[in-house]
Order: C-alpha cells, then sequence, then structure tokens
C-alpha cells in the first residue's frame, strides 16, 4: 500500500473500517499520480474495453427503460384480478394466451406486476441510496475537510454505527418509523450512511495531503474554498462506485425488509420484494410466483455489482495503462 | 502483544456506550415509549402511568438512561411482552441454535470456499475461475430467504430428503443439557437425537452459508493470485523446493491472511443475520425470536435482543483483530 492510509488504529469492527479506508486510499493515489490523459477519459476508455462492464450497463439501462415506461410497457392492469374465478385451493392457472407468466394468487397478471414493480425497486434503490450517501458524504466532509475534534467524534458515531450488523440497524430504524415505504428507504439509507462517511474521509485525507491543495494553501486560497471546490472533486471517484454497489444492496435489502413484513403495507402495489415474499404462500402450488421476482432482483442487483466493480477497476491506478 | 489487546479493550467502551445510548433513545423514541414496550399494545393508560411511576420513568433522562445502563450490564432487559419470561433468559435458551447453524453454515463456506478459491486461482482464467468468479456474484447477489425457500421446496418437501423446518424432530424425546442440541446428544449418547439435530442444520446451513461461501471464494482467489506473484515463491521454486512445499509452506500459508480476517468477519454477521434463513426454515434461534418480535411489537425483547447481538458482534469483530494480530505480528504495532 503505497498511499497513506488514513485510519489511526483499528477499534473492534475494524477490519470492516480499514477496508472502506484501503478503498478510499487506493482512488486517492490516482489523481495525486495520474498524468496526460484526464482521469473519467481513461477510465471511460477502458470501461468500453471491458466486457463485464458492458453487461452490466446493458442491464442497468434496460432495467431503467423499463421502470420509467412501465405503465405504457405492462400489458395489463396490475391490479386487475382478472383470474381470481380460476384460482382455486392447490391450484394458480399458468401461462396462456395473453398472461405469458401467469397470474398470481389473487388472480392477477405476474408479467404486468413485475414490469410495474420495476419502478418501486428504482425508487427504493435511488432514494435509499442518494440519502444515505448525502447523509454520509456530509458527515464525511465535516470529518475530512475539518479534522481535529471534528473528525474525532464524527467517526466515533460513525464507528458506532458500523458496529450494529447492518440487517438489525435496517430492522431497528423500521420498527421506529413505523412500516411504510418511506421509513424502508431510510432504514437502508441509515446503513449506507457510515460506509460514505468513512470513505469519503479517507479518500478526502489523502487528496489534503495533496501537492495542489498544498499550492492552493500556500496561496492564500481559504479553506473553504480548497475543501469544497479542490478536495472534494477530486475525492468522489470511490463514492460514485460505492453509490453503484449500494444501488444492488438496496434492493436486496429492500426485499428483505418485505419479507420481515417491514415493507409497503399497501401489499396490492407491485413490488419485486413484496412479490417474493407473498409467493412463499404459494410455493408449492406454483414456485414460478417466487423465482420470477426473484430473478428480477437478481438480475438487476448483478448489473449494478457488475458496472460498480469494472469502474472500480477502472478508475483504479493499478490498472491504469 | 498484551498492550495491542489492552488498547483494543480500551476502544470498545465509548463504542459499548455509545451502542446503549442508541437503544436507549430508540425505546424511547417508539410511539408510547418503554411502558408500551413493557406491556404491550393493549395496554391502557392508567396502567401506562402506573408503570411510568413505578419504573421512574418520570425522573431526569440521564437518570433513567444511568439506570438502564446500569440494568443492561446485569443483563436485565425486563420481560418479553409475549412471553412474559425474561428478555435475557429468552435469548441465551434460543442462542445456542444459532451458534449451532452459524458454525454448520461457516464450515460449510470454508470447507467448500477455501479450496475453490485455490482451484480457482490455479487455474486462472480457467473454467473453474470463470465459474467460481460467476458463482460468487450470484452468490451475493441472491435474496438469502429466496434460496432458503428453494432449497427446502426441492430437498425436503418435493424429495423428502432432509428436515425443512425445526431444531430436531419433535417425536425425538431428547434430553437437553446446553441447548446446543447436537451437543446435547452426543453428551447424553443420544445418537439419533444428535444425528436428527444436525440434519436439521443442513438445509438452513447451506443456505446461510452461501453469502460467506461467496466471499471466501473471491478472496482465497485474489489471495492465492497475489502470493503465487510474490518474489519469495519465485524463489522458492527457483531453489528446487518441491511444488507441495512450496503449495503448503509459501503460497496457502500467507494467502490464508486475509482468508482467517473475512472467516472471523462473517461469523460474527451470521451469528446476528441468521433472521431471513431461521424465519424459513421455522429454526427455533434468535432469528426466528426476532422476526416474531418484529409483528408482535415486542419492543423489549427486540431492544434487548439487538443490544446483546450488537454487542456479540462487537466482540467477534475484537477477537477477529487479536487473531490476526497473533497471526500477523507487522499488525500489532499500527
Amino acid at each position: 500500500m503505497s498511499a497513506p492510509t488514513a485510519a489511526p488504529a483499528a477499534a473492534p469492527g475494524g477490519r470492516r473500517r480499514e477496508k472502506i479506508d484501503e478503498l478510499a486510499a487506493r482512488a486517492g493515489a490516482l489523481s495525486a499520480g495520474a498524468g496526460g490523459e484526464s482521469l473519467f477519459r481513461s477510465a471511460v476508455r477502458r470501461l468500453r474495453r471491458d466486457p463485464v462492464a458492458i453487461i452490466g450497463a446493458v442491464i442497468v439501462v434496460v432495467f431503467l427503460v423499463v421502470a420509467i415506461l412501465a405503465p405504457f410497457l405492462a400489458p395489463r392492469d396490475p391490479y386487475a384480478q382478472t383470474l381470481l374465478s380460476e384460482v382455486r385451493q392447490g391450484s394458480i392457472p399458468g401461462a396462456r394466451e395473453g398472461f405469458p407468466l401467469g397470474v398470481d394468487q389473487l388472480g392477477r397478471d405476474v408479467l404486468s406486476r413485475l414490469i410495474v414493480g420495476s419502478r418501486q425497486s428504482l425508487v427504493i434503490g435511488v432514494v435509499s441510496t442518494v440519502l444515505g450517501a448525502a447523509v454520509g458524504m456530509v458527515l464525511g466532509i465535516l470529518a475530512g475537510g475539518l479534522g481535529g475534534r471534528v473528525d474525532t467524534i464524527v467517526m466515533r458515531f460513525v464507528d458506532i454505527l458500523l458496529s450494529i450488523p447492518g440487517l438489525l440497524m435496517a430492522i431497528s430504524v423500521s420498527v421506529l418509523l413505523g412500516a411504510n415505504q418511506l421509513s424502508l428507504m431510510i432504514a437502508i439509507a441509515v446503513t449506507q450512511v457510515p460506509v460514505f462517511a468513512r470513505l469519503l474521509r479517507g479518500s478526502m485525507l489523502v487528496q489534503r495531503d495533496s501537492d495542489y491543495a498544498l499550492a492552493a494553501r500556500a496561496l492564500g486560497v481559504k479553506r473553504r474554498k480548497i475543501v469544497l471546490g479542490h478536495v472534494l472533486p477530486n475525492s468522489l471517484s470511490p463514492v460514485i462506485v460505492q453509490a453503484t454497489l449500494s444501488l444492488a444492496t438496496a434492493i436486496i435489502e429492500a426485499a428483505a425488509l418485505s419479507f420481515l413484513g417491514l415493507g409497503d403495507p399497501d401489499i396490492s402495489r407491485p413490488e419485486w420484494g413484496a412479490m417474493l415474499a407473498s409467493a412463499q404462500s404459494v410455493l408449492s402450488v406454483r414456485p414460478e410466483l417466487a423465482v420470477y421476482p426473484a430473478l428480477c432482483i437478481i438480475v438487476v442487483a448483478l448489473g449494478f455489482t457488475l458496472l460498480g466493480e469494472s469502474l472500480r477497476e477502472a478508475l483504479d491506478p493499478k490498472f491504469r495503462r | 502483544m498484551l498492550r495491542f489487546i489492552v488498547r483494543r479493550l480500551l476502544q470498545l467502551i465509548p463504542i459499548l456506550l455509545g451502542l446503549s445510548i442508541l437503544l436507549f433513545a430508540w425505546l424511547r423514541a417508539l410511539p408510547g415509549g418503554p411502558a408500551l414496550a413493557a406491556l404491550g399494545e393493549r395496554a391502557t393508560p392508567q396502567r401506562i402511568a402506573e408503570y411510568n411511576e413505578a419504573f421512574g420513568l418520570n425522573e431526569p433522562v440521564y437518570v433513567q438512561y444511568l439506570k438502564f445502563l446500569g440494568r443492561a450490564v446485569q443483563l436485565d432487559f425486563g420481560t418479553s411482552a409475549r412471553t412474559g419470561q425474561s428478555v435475557t433468559s429468552e435469548f441465551f435458551l434460543r442462542f445456542p441454535g444459532t451458534i449451532e447453524l452459524t458454525l454448520f453454515a461457516m464450515a460449510f463456506a470454508i470447507g467448500v470456499g477455501i479450496p475453490l478459491g485455490y482451484l480457482a486461482a490455479k487455474k486462472h482464467g480457467g473454467f473453474v475461475d470463470n465459474a467460481s468468479v460467476i458463482g460468487s456474484l450470484l452468490g451475493v447477489t441472491i435474496p438469502v430467504f429466496f434460496l432458503a425457500y428453494l432449497l427446502r421446496l426441492v430437498f425436503a418437501v418435493e424429495l423428502g430428503w432432509l428436515p425443512g423446518s425445526g431444531r430436531q424432530d419433535v417425536r425425538i424425546d431428547a434430553t437437553h443439557i446446553t441447548n446446543f442440541y447436537v451437543l446435547d446428544g452426543l453428551l447424553t449418547r443420544e445418537w439419533d437425537a444428535a444425528w436428527d439435530a444436525l440434519t436439521h442444520l443442513v438445509l438452513p446451513g447451506v443456505a446461510l452459508g452461501t453469502i460467506p461461501l461467496a466471499i471466501i471464494v473471491r478472496i482465497t482467489r485474489a489471495a492465492v493470485l497475489d502470493v503465487v506473484n510474490e518474489d519469495y515463491v519465485r524463489t522458492a521454486n527457483a531453489k528446487g523446493l518441491a511444488t507441495t512445499t512450496v503449495r503448503n509452506r509459501h503460497v496457502v500459508r500467507n494467502a490464508l491472511l486475509p482468508v482467517s480476517t473475512t472467516i472471523g468477519l462473517q461469523t460474527g454477521l451470521l451469528l446476528s443475520g441468521a433472521v431471513l434463513t431461521e424465519t424459513v426454515f421455522a429454526f427455533g434461534g434468535v432469528g426466528s425470536a426476532l422476526r416474531q418480535a418484529i409483528s408482535d411489537r415486542d419492543y423489549a425483547l427486540l431492544q434487548g435482543f439487538i443490544l446483546i447481538l450488537a454487542v456479540v458482534y462487537v466482540l467477534v469483530n475484537l477477537l477477529v483483530d487479536v487473531s490476526y494480530g497473533l497471526l500477523d505480528p507487522r499488525v500489532r504495532t499500527r
């Protein structure tokens, strides 16, 4: 590890912390040592040649298009219990003309529900990640930009948050705020906050010691301007990578919370996690009802993960050619 | 080394205090507060007022916190609103099951993960390598409870090879001394009871073990790839050491350092994170109790369990740190 590591000593929960700091430091090393081509241009160039990144990007783009155009793409009304009369104990109508994936236990068209459900997953993923990243970044900027006592206090707080396992944290927040969509998103966001805070802080600490920051300080530029105008923009790449990966985690976690009964109380609303959870009761009758939403979750999460991982590699100076 | 351990222990204090403040505040922030938590949803206003008076909830907040802390240190978290039992005894009744499940899941993850990761690195770019990379990506993106559904449906419901719920067949009249059912069976020489408890661990253990498995494969593969390119491995090969010697003494030993950290961390996570898997298999460990408490709004139990589990998680992390210091002398001086 050539770049200076930001963490002092690791406390309990330290490995996770160290890992975050290491990512930050590694990303920080790049803009300091890069010459010639701009960082993002070279990253984009490498991404375009990386088949993994292309697969990830294609999945993400398809997901976005489907989610945005969902009302126009869905062949039927996702709420209409069209075939309810044909649902019997122990038998649910399968695929047929006009219902390519069959219907669920309430006689609603599964394909339409999957398509419309993509919107919820997108909203949950984006809102919770943006929320978590925003709060985490404010903490990170405070700690990394001001340093000293502020840094110590903020980081102690972040360490406490990191010491509670993610799912337990999400459960506590959800229980506190009541079972609804907003609290679900806040609960997931809270688990992301400490990761973003530590990541940005570590990355900013590296940038603060760089030559251009020193030069700016020597020229008499005010601290706020150095931190917000110079250090921060150069520290953002690990945050962008993490945000991409967090979208995947958020979608999976949302499904888990839905499964635990902490999701949207309006269970008629199509949402992948809720569909998966409600399919449990009819699993032995029609397992496909669980398989379809699960596949959607896996594929979309995989898309964001592939994109995030290749973004990380593309932004990593170790792989820079 | 002793100084290293003491320093780590001291760093634990602010974290534990912070945790206790968070969970203290959590219970008070709930609609209805601690009285409702203790008396349950259907408490009348009068009973709530009586409770507040009796338990000093009309006192200043810091006094209340100190009292809470005092009770927490003695592991007194009140009684569960559902069962009327003390939260702590509920916890220790169920925790052995979760520990057994975690150990099984980790044994599965380690036993499959390390050889697979090693093979993948050895045949870098080959079929095993590509398959393991894809597999480990799938392993972290598949929702655990969906995998649990599938395993249960296929192996328990359809094929009937393995039991799909509970910790032990109810028809078995087993003696329980420690509440570790497998261990109990061995201690009392009730072999069929031990075997039955073990078979009950297989499906939930495999479901629970997939995420650590995926991570272990990944880390082992990366670590072996890192190590085989080191100078000392080239030197060892160049001076004519047998391939197995190089593999065992130089490659595997150094590659396992980062893997051991991952194993420790994942064990800590599993001990607290079995909520989903345990629920699907109605396993009767800590996770199932948490799930039940969420739907029952059993706040006292939630608070106690989450606090104890977070402390367990922190302690396991500490253990990982210390063992890392033992394995790798360089860490101690940082």
